[in-house]
């Protein structure tokens, strides 16, 4: 399908296959939910014309990014996407940070816009054309060296979008500074665009390519599920906690994807379809909790007016709706049967262990069962990490009087997460159908049945029954609660808690940064902590007036990668400088040494 | 319809006859300990009576908790229900081996850990939140060490189905024994120690804050509460005790009706077995430093890694 362009003489080409109604039908279903919040949003921070006119630009140009059908098409679309949520982020850009956060999020954004033309110019030059549907045709017939180059262009273009380490770190800056339901598009949604952009390249616009296509995939995934869960932990920001955790989750849908690009390299069709159907369905899933949990977070955020963990507390009697939501979105995340987060961790380690079972050398079969072990370090932080995020904000005593005078939010919110705390629950409970719906949807993830698989019916070694083991939990729960009973009647008597023989104070609690300390030492190589300890004395004696700690992480990636590069950049552009030094004979010089030199040429 | 309702059968007999054994197998290894170390010991039955008297208690509930330290100990004890129903114990098969695997299990494990560890911060106690804090710590290594160890072992079989890699080794005999299997016992005996809360990785007899690990997480529950979270504690040592003999020592699982005798012998006499091991380890050795624990557990995951490693390139 075809429609006009801006200017006249240009023609938008559209395509709706399986795959972009996939993501077509998450990013409305997203959309649709967080717009409901950002109806109670403009309630307590006022709603503004310009905002709510971005805000739709924004969903609209993510569905033209799914149903584009040529290159020009898609990067339209990819660059008004960009350029919407970079409004957005700057929503309040009279906020500390806000600017700095917004542009470093256009400077990433746009180097890897620049990275995906380039792999786009390159697929059209070898087919002859813009159209999506050509460069699928001609897949077969471009040369594997250049297809590599493409493909490594296409992986630096849209890992960058997704969040993939080491190209994440415009995400935990820019998506804490944008309104939460901003945020939930940008971390639910506009991610995993780049996850589309990633499956498109590797199963449509190239052919089947080497094994080591997928290994890198799954390299990178790996890592960046380990430090983005590890750098989660570590922070106490709560939305910058959230972001670190999307570079966790698009970790665990690379390591699918590129368990299903290794999987199809080797020509196993099963282990393939599995890997796939995994990496697709955590997208969905994570759509759900993410944005769940980053509309939790803005609505925490309304309350108690602050990001800051340490300054929550005890708001579960204050919010309990908003906290029933929070805690289903935490137990998701951190896979815990029997919601959505486990059914798609469950068959993340299927496929690892399905393709480290056909792959035959050492290489291919090591690296899926090292990604396994990665997963499994993952999900248990992830652990870690939610019940310090829920633990510390929603229980034990307020630890601030804004936190103490905390309300529950209005209709427009608690609609918005309850639907998504349902669909978590929906989405685990349904975890056969919504998988074989997307099997229906994308052939290539159609996972067969002879293998490991979820439900009943499979015959291979390794299942789940996500409702089975539902109803198994609920009914021994109900046991637990009865079978006692049978001892006769007991009372509960309310009373204070113990704390050594003192009146307990908020202080007392163990606070975020002390709860993950056990963790920050156990992996202090890889998060590198600072530790700054500065004690004041009183002037002309050597009592101690006030000491103050803080403790940081060493910005690893920043300095090693970012400010290399950017050094490099500063330098060269001193020497380029030097051409540069004002004289208007000099340019006018330039200007004809240009001319001269273009005449030459086309002599 | 008759099936169906004969494993339902099945699991609630293994579910009984594992939460009747569990305190048991909590008493042996204390009296063991006790006679290794020179002590006359508590009574065998002394944890019945503890349960038993903690179930009839009233509670005292802190001010400061919330539903969540309410249910915690219910959902804790659903979780090892559920888990001790996809292990084998007397006879092959786990009841509901079909509905979950072993990923199923390490997530209903965490599940537990998830429940309890909210609990412990609930009250508002440094203490509860020092457990909790330390009890995530420990998991974040032991629960990938556990899942990787049953990856390695269930490899053979081909899948992630506890019950069926336990046939399969039986029916192996001898001939499963491979450097990969010994890898990943060595590893999952750290693991157990570090889950069941014993020494070198916690201590289950104190309520000392400089070690204290799981015991921290209940200190403020009491009366039936604690009760339940006792007694489950209790299962999810029998359950990890049953794993290890499942896997690793399968000989007495019953085929048939008439192997049953046998099986509760050879599950009892593993259990002995077990427990002198696990007697043994905490006489013989010092509780480590709670920040030198992450190594030993760093160690297991390692070796899990490695057994992994090893029986899909060797085995």
């Amino acid at each position: 399908m075809t429609t006009d362009g801006p200017l006249p003489g240009l023609v938008l080409t559209w395509q709706l296959d399986g795959l972009s109604l996939l993501f077509g039908l998450v990013v409305l279903s997203i959309s649709a939910v967080t717009t409901v919040y950002a109806i109670g949003h403009a309630r307590h921070h006022g709603g503004l014309p310009g905002g709510g006119l971005l805000y739709l630009l924004f969903i609209l140009a993510m569905l033209a990014v799914v149903g584009a059908g040529d290159g020009f098409t898609f990067l339209l679309a990819w660059e008004t996407m960009s350029l919407a949520s970079f409004g957005l982020v700057l929503t309040d850009h009279r906020r500390a940070g806000v600017r700095e956060a917004a542009w470093s999020y256009l400077v990433m954004t746009h180097t890897a816009t620049a990275f995906i033309i380039a792999a786009f110019l390159l697929l059209a030059r070898t087919s002859g054309s813009l159209l999506f549907a050509d460069w699928t045709a001609h897949a077969p017939s471009i040369d594997p060296a250049a297809a590599s180059i493409i493909f490594l262009l296409g992986l630096v273009g849209f890992g960058t979008k997704a969040g993939m380490i080491p190209l994440h770190v415009w995400l935990p800056r820019a998506h804490p500074v944008a309104p939460s339901h901003v945020s939930a598009l940008m971390s639910g949604v506009m991610i995993k665009l780049g996850i589309y952009g990633l499956v498109r390249l590797s199963f449509d616009w190239l052919a089947p390519g080497p094994a080591w296509w997928g290994a890198v995939i799954l390299a990178l995934g790996a890592t960046s599920a380990v430090l983005g869960v590890l750098y989660a932990l570590m922070e106490h920001d709560l939305k910058r906690l959230l972001a670190y955790h999307s570079v966790e989750n698009i970790g665990i849908i690379l390591m699918g994807l590129g368990a299903a690009i290794v999987a199809r390299s080797l020509g196993a069709q099963v282990a393939m379809a599995l890997a796939l159907a995994a990496a697709l369905f955590h997208v969905v899933n994570h759509a759900t909790f993410k944005a769940l949990l980053f509309m939790g977070a803005g609505v925490i955020d309304t309350a108690v007016g602050t990001r800051d963990l340490e300054r929550y507390g005890g708001l579960l009697r204050r919010m309990p709706i908003t906290g029933l939501c929070f805690l289903i979105g935490s137990a998701a995340i951190s896979a815990l049967p029997p919601l959505n987060g486990f059914a798609s961790e469950w068959l993340t380690f299927q496929s690892l262990l399905t393709l480290g079972r056909v792959a035959n050398e050492p290489q291919t079969t090591l690296l899926p069962l090292l990604a396994g072990g990665a997963l499994a370090l993952t999900s248990a932080l992830a652990v870690a990490c939610f019940v310090k995020a829920f633990g510390v904000s929603f229980l034990a005593l307020p630890r601030s009087p804004h936190a103490a005078a905390a309300h529950e939010a209005g209709w427009p919110e608690l609609v918005a997460m309850g639907t998504l705390a349902l669909a978590c629950v929906a989405l685990g409970l349904g975890a056969v159908p919504v998988v074989s719906f997307i099997g229906q949807l994308v052939p290539l993830a159609a996972a067969q049945l002879d293998g490991p698989a979820l439900g009943a019916t499979s015959v291979g070694s390794g299942r789940l029954v996500v409702p089975g083991i539902a109803l198994a939990l609920l009914a021994l729960a109900v046991l637990v609660t009865l079978v006692p009973r049978l001892l006769g009647p007991v009372r509960s008597r309310i009373s204070e808690t113990w704390a050594c023989g003192i009146t307990l104070q908020p202080i007392h609690e163990y606070t975020a940064m002390a709860f993950a300390k056990p963790i920050r030492l156990m992996f202090r190589d890889i998060v590198r902590p600072v530790r700054d300890i500065g004690i004041v004395h009183r002037a002309g004696t050597r009592f101690v007036a006030s000491v103050h700690y803080r403790s940081h992480l060493a910005p690893v990636f920043e300095r090693y990668v970012y400010v290399a590069i950017t050094d490099r950049l500063v330098a060269a552009a001193h020497v380029v400088r030097r051409a540069q030094n004002g004289s208007l004979q000099l340019y006018l010089a330039y200007v004809f040494a240009a001319m001269l030199i273009a005449l030459l040429l086309a002599r | 319809m008759n099936e169906t309702l004969a494993s339902f059968g099945l699991a609630l007999a293994q579910l009984g006859v594992l939460l009747a054994l569990a305190p048991g197998l909590n008493g042996l290894i204390k009296r063991m300990k006790a006679v290794l170390q020179g002590r006359k010991g508590p009574p065998l039955v002394q944890p019945y009576f503890d349960v038993v008297k903690l179930l009839r208690k009233d509670a005292v509930v802190s001010e400061h908790a919330t539903a969540v330290f309410r249910w915690a100990p219910t959902v804790y004890a659903a979780c090892f229900a559920t888990a001790a129903l996809l292990v084998p114990v007397l006879w092959s098969g786990a009841p509901l081996g079909g509905w979950g695997d072993a990923i199923a299990l390490v997530g209903l494990f965490a599940l537990a850990r998830f429940a309890l560890a909210l609990a412990g911060l609930d009250t508002a106690s440094s203490f509860g939140g020092m457990g909790a804090s330390r009890e995530v710590a420990v998991a974040a290594l032991a629960d990938p060490a556990l899942l990787l160890v049953l990856f390695a072992v269930a490899w053979r079989s081909g899948g992630t189905d506890i019950g069926a890699a336990s046939d399969y080794l039986l029916a192996q005999g001898l001939a499963a024994v491979a450097p990969s299997q010994l890898l990943a016992l060595a590893a999952l005996v750290i693991v157990v120690i570090a889950e069941t809360g014993r020494v070198p990785a916690d201590n289950p007899d104190t309520h000392l804050e400089l070690t204290m690990i799981h015991e921290g997480m209940l200190l403020e529950y009491s009366g039936r509460p604690l009760g339940i979270l006792v007694w489950a504690s209790h299962l999810k040592q029998i359950l990890l005790f049953a794993l290890i003999a499942a896997l690793f020592f399968p000989f007495g699982i019953a085929s048939t009706l008439s192997e049953i005798p046998i099986a509760v012998g050879a599950f009892l006499l593993k259990l002995v077995a077990l427990a002198f091991v696990m007697s043994l380890v905490e006489s013989s050795s010092a509780k480590l430093r709670i920040l030198r624990v992450p190594e030993l557990l760093g160690a297991a995951a390692a070796l899990a890694m490695l057994a992994l490693v090893a029986e899909v390139v060797i085995g």
